[in-house]
């Protein structure tokens, strides 16, 4: 028999939500260059054998920008999921499953890709 | 999960087709009828009326079929000039007033359904209890510490040209239920309308619980579910625009931590 207003109002506001529609800005911004050079980098490499692709990830420029880009990619991606996510599940168990997965399966893409670039960079 | 489908009692049946009556300026009402005490399910009943004895807007178009073929068909309706908002429904696939929108403005036959994903009281009659809840949640009043002044709170010109396109607002709700964010999540999305009626206080120069007022809407449900959609700018019958009263909050937000 809650009030109309008792439901509105809930557990309370969250006190939250800012940080993530900011660093959706913010990594959508890094995302501009970034992706760009990904793009040109992907595309220069059309066809190359495995040799000259790593000789450009020995590049330092080239190792970074793609961690970058690898960073900021699956971090934008993290949160854009995790907003469909709220959006269309509405089930609290099913919803909170799902948030985990996508925050293990980014921060472990994260851990491949930034792995394989070093390794190739450092030709470790 | 969201549900793309309605629910098996909420599906749309074949309504009843009204006497069609003897004149040459015909115009056909198709109207969403649904009656909480029959135990049936929905359906949509086509109305014919002279056009040559009607008014031009929709809601002379109803209160006419009330009157002279069906005075069971229920519909909330007061001022018959936009100010009021009692008369908000889905127009030919739009959500405004009925008393403003001109029925020589629908091509084909005229469709008449409640505000979408609003529980239906009955006919044309959405529940509005939750969304008004939703608007006295954000205070919508002033508030201050500094003690009353013995006449008027002073308000610059500038100060209060911050309220154009704001206060005429009129909870018609049209814009927040056109919202698929709203229809998703308005149990706890706080929606366009309440929205902009909480940007209202937040920008208004006397007002001295702005920071107050962010700490209650600063959530991932109640402000941010809002993803730039636009609907409800295109569908405020007044011309407002609710999307970008909920920019300016989200702006504020950055603001103040930034």
């Amino acid at each position: 028999m809650t009030t109309d207003l008792g439901k509105v109002r809930g557990l309370g506001s969250a006190k939250s939500g800012t940080e993530h529609f900011w660093m959706q800005r913010v990594t959508a911004i890094a995302n501009l260059p970034l992706v760009i050079y990904l793009v040109y980098f992907i595309f220069a490499h059309l066809g190359a054998p495995r040799a000259a692709i790593i000789a450009s990830i020995k590049n330092p420029f080239c190792a970074v920008a793609l961690s970058l880009a690898m960073i900021s990619i699956l971090w934008h991606m993290r949160l854009g999921l995790q907003v469909v996510i709220e959006d269309y599940v509405h089930s609290e168990g099913r919803k909170l499953a799902t948030l985990l997965i996508i925050n293990f399966a980014t921060f472990f893409l994260g851990a491949v890709a930034l792995y394989s670039i070093l390794k190739m960079s450092f030709g470790l | 999960m969201v549900e793309f489908a309605l629910p098996q009692n909420s599906k749309l049946t074949p309504g009843k087709i009204w006497p069609i009556p003897m004149a040459k300026n015909l115009r056909e009402f198709k109207i969403y009828r649904w009656n909480p005490d029959d135990g049936q399910n929905p359906h949509v009943d086509t109305y014919t009326l002279d056009m040559d004895t009607c008014g031009p807007m929709v809601l002379d178009a109803l209160v006419k079929i009330k009157n002279e073929q069906d005075p069971t068909l229920t519909f909330r309706r007061s001022c018959r000039e936009g100010i009021c908002g009692s008369c908000a429904m889905n127009i030919d696939g739009t959500n405004t007033l009925a008393c403003l929108k001109s029925c020589d403005d629908v091509k084909g036959a005229v469709k008449i359904y409640p505000l979408p994903h609003m529980a239906v009281v009955k006919d044309l009659v959405p529940d509005m209890t939750h969304f008004y809840a939703q608007h006295r949640s954000i205070e919508p009043w002033l508030k201050t510490t500094t003690p009353t002044p013995q006449a008027e709170w002073k308000q610059s010109e500038s100060e209060r040209a911050l309220l154009d396109g704001l206060y005429e607002c009129i909870l018609c709700a049209c814009c927040s239920t056109s919202c698929p964010s709203y229809w998703w999540n308005g149990d706890r999305y706080l929606g366009p309308a309440v929205l902009l009626q909480a940007y209202r206080w937040l920008i208004d120069s006397r007002d001295e619980a702005t920071g107050d007022r962010l700490d209650n809407l600063e959530d991932p449900f109640r402000l941010y579910r809002c993803h730039t959609i636009m609907n409800c700018a295109k569908a405020c019958p007044k011309g407002l625009s609710p999307a970008k009263a909920i920019a300016e909050i989200k702006k504020m937000m950055v603001e103040r931590r930034v």
